[in-house]
């Protein structure tokens, strides 16, 4: 038996162990049937459970949204899935306005909506400034609504399944570059809310996830012939976040970098850094560093999108500069990936 | 409708007790008590009063900001909705919501909200559960208004409707204004909205709530075929309210509206026609108008005197059900 699946099959995973579940469980989203169903996530989905529960809809992400409330509260569960998270800026009425207070606003006479909306960040072959947002910290900032975003196949088979079950709101991240990384999967109830100690350390805590997360990985191993000992920790669940397991660590630690997968003003690695900084038994021993995307639209031409993300570089520089180490060498493994800078692997396309 | 005695009253009375209870809320409003925003029904009360008459608690309702006469409609509490505009606990929704947000599931009606046309999918969602759980003989009732047919999300919800073959009822009680803007100034002139959205292949039909057997027929037309046949139907009723768009006093000093317009509103009340009409047919004596009066007084001072009396939330109730568990 297969012991090793891909993200994206994870992915698929978590939702037929949701919908033979739950029976009353519906799942939809534009292309969901189609032949390369949501990058492979959803494929034949709709042949396994029928086209009453597995379906293609008109282009009205809004509407959608709604439905999706009104189903939920009705007591159908509700999988709604966006290609990108660019295209569900059209449902943040509903997403905003009345799955993140429903039950709040009618004093707990009623339910919060069961629903999950996963939503594709896209990235690198000419996506550009409309087709590769993360919008992570703004809808972190709403009261009401849950927002998750893990980096390894485990986590997303985990955290899509608890996030469907939640009886709340869910937004549910999936880097596009993560689709194709592999690793072995074991069902594990994860609480949404809570953060993973990935790897114990000594004099730095390190905080991200999705992408991000996977950048630090990689720069790990080259940290050990400086001295640095990373405690990395997995925001998995940006929103509600355990703020207590970070404080834990950065007491110990005493530095602190936040990597961020969207643009890092008002966001979720400054709030978080705002929160930490308020308190008082924290004494840094260097200034605590957020590292994410500039604070501009992501343009499209691949001569100057390589300026514009957080990468394993600039990780890594980033890191030793808060150690005051300014005498290093670049690993090679961490230069410019060999063909293009805007590919995870080098047959990548653009849908 | 009028050749049947008992249901005329019945209406009439519907009818006539919301327009007691919004007067009155007006009436005390200046007292400060009841702190919220409030859009009330005065002028546009026929229609829920003839609604109520077809209740059924299977049937759900979701409406917007203008909500208190659908929320009665369903005969959902009285008590519970003067307590939830004095922002009491006791209230519908816990003294939270206030007046635009209203809910009592226990008769069918799943909530109404304050944003123009935010609650159209709702109900669509609400329709296609039950829908794809075979619930029989299901209907879900759709309020708004003129403006909220301006929004992207009415249609977007339309053609899904129309799509998915749900059964919902699409009551769109155009009073001719969104807040001071008259209809005219953001639809095209000549166009009727019911002629518009019958171009997405529903039926609809539309009636002028002052002829009060075609309001009546067309409802019950409408709630039978979407009852019977499972499919959507939209129709639009021409109304009018008599108050401000938000808030308790008469504002035609501001002269928004024409003079012919309010004129023929005023002598066509439909309230007022319909207490003429069955005094004339002798369905109805003075005597019995003032025990109904009396009665429905009676009901308001204690739902009245109930919100006074009601326990404001407290600090605990802040953070109470932000999430579900």
């Amino acid at each position: 038996m297969k012991n090793k699946f891909t993200f994206a099959e994870a992915i698929k995973k978590a939702i037929i162990y949701s919908m033979k579940k739950d029976p009353k469980m519906i799942s939809y989203g534009l292309g969901i049937d189609d032949p390369k169903g949501i990058f492979g996530t959803t494929t034949n989905l709709h042949k396994i459970f029928g086209e009453r529960r597995v379906f293609d809809v008109p282009t009205s992400e809004n509407a959608l949204t709604g439905i999706a409330i009104g189903s939920s509260i009705a007591g159908s569960r509700v999988l709604f899935s966006h290609q990108r998270f660019d295209f569900s800026l059209l449902s943040f009425d509903q997403l905003i306005n009345n799955a993140a207070k429903w039950n709040y606003m009618f004093g707990g006479k009623t339910k919060s909506p069961s629903i999950t909306i996963r939503v594709v960040v896209g990235k690198g072959w000419g996506q550009g400034p409309t087709h590769s947002q993360n919008f992570q910290s703004l809808l972190a900032h709403i009261p009401g609504l849950k927002v998750v975003s893990p980096a390894f196949p485990e986590d997303a088979y985990n955290l899509l399944i608890d996030s469907i079950f939640d009886p709340n709101p869910v937004i549910f991240i999936e880097h596009r570059w993560l689709h194709g990384v592999s690793g072995g999967i074991k069902r594990n109830k994860i609480s949404l809310g809570d953060v993973h100690l990935k790897q114990r350390g000594k004099n730095i805590t390190i905080l991200g996830n999705s992408i991000g997360l996977l950048n630090v990985i990689k720069v790990n191993r080259f940290l050990e012939k400086y001295k640095i000992y990373p405690e990395i920790i997995d925001c998995y669940s940006i929103s509600p976040i355990n703020l207590s397991k970070i404080v834990k660590s950065v007491k110990k630690t005493k530095r602190l970098l936040i990597v961020d997968n969207s643009n890092t003003f008002c966001s979720f690695s400054s709030g978080v850094l705002a929160e930490l900084v308020q308190m008082k038994k924290i004494n840094f021993k260097s200034n605590p560093v957020i590292i994410g995307n500039k604070n501009i639209p992501s343009p499209t031409s691949h001569y100057i999108s390589k300026f514009f993300y957080q990468d394993s570089l600039s990780i890594f520089k980033r890191i030793l500069k808060t150690f005051g180490i300014s005498n290093y060498e670049i690993p090679t493994e961490l230069k410019k990936n060999k063909y293009y800078h805007d590919v995870p692997i080098e047959k990548f396309g653009p849908f | 409708m009028l050749r049947n005695k008992k249901l005329s009253k019945r209406i009439y009375f519907n009818s006539l007790r919301i327009r007691m209870i919004e007067l009155e809320i007006s009436k005390r409003y200046h007292e400060q008590k009841m702190r919220c925003p409030v859009h009330l029904s005065v002028g546009q009360e026929f229609l829920p009063g003839i609604i109520e008459t077809f209740f059924d608690k299977n049937d759900k309702s979701v409406s917007g900001h203008r909500a208190h006469a659908h929320y009665l409609s369903k005969k959902c509490s009285l008590k519970k909705l003067i307590a939830e505009i004095y922002g009491k606990k006791t209230g519908c929704s816990g003294g939270i919501g206030g007046s635009m947000h209203l809910i009592d599931k226990s008769k069918g009606f799943y909530g109404s909200t304050a944003i123009v046309g935010n609650t159209i999918p709702i109900g669509a969602g609400i329709s296609l559960s039950m829908s794809l759980n075979k619930t029989n003989k299901n209907l879900t009732y759709i309020f708004l208004g003129d403006g909220a047919v301006e929004t992207g999300i009415f249609f977007e919800t339309l053609n899904f409707v129309v799509l998915k073959k749900l059964p919902c009822l699409f009551i769109c009680e155009n009073n001719s204004f969104s807040v001071y803007s008259e209809l005219r100034k953001r639809q095209p002139k000549n166009r009727k909205i019911s002629k518009l959205v019958s171009s997405f292949g529903i039926k609809t039909d539309s009636a002028n709530t002052t002829h009060l057997n075609d309001t009546f027929k067309k409802f019950s037309k409408a709630y039978n075929y979407v009852k019977k046949k499972q499919m959507p139907y939209f129709v639009e009723f021409h109304t009018s309210r008599k108050l401000e768009h938000c808030g308790p006093n008469y504002d035609d000093d501001l002269n928004y509206r024409d003079k012919n317009f309010l004129n023929y509103w005023k002598k066509n009340d439909p309230v007022e026609k319909l207490e003429k009409t069955l005094l004339k047919k002798k369905y109805l004596s003075k005597t019995e108008i003032l025990s109904f009066k009396s009665k429905i007084q009676g009901e308001i001072i204690r739902s009245f005197n109930y919100a006074e009396n009601s326990k404001p939330p407290k600090f605990e109730d802040l953070n109470q059900n932000l999430f579900s568990k």
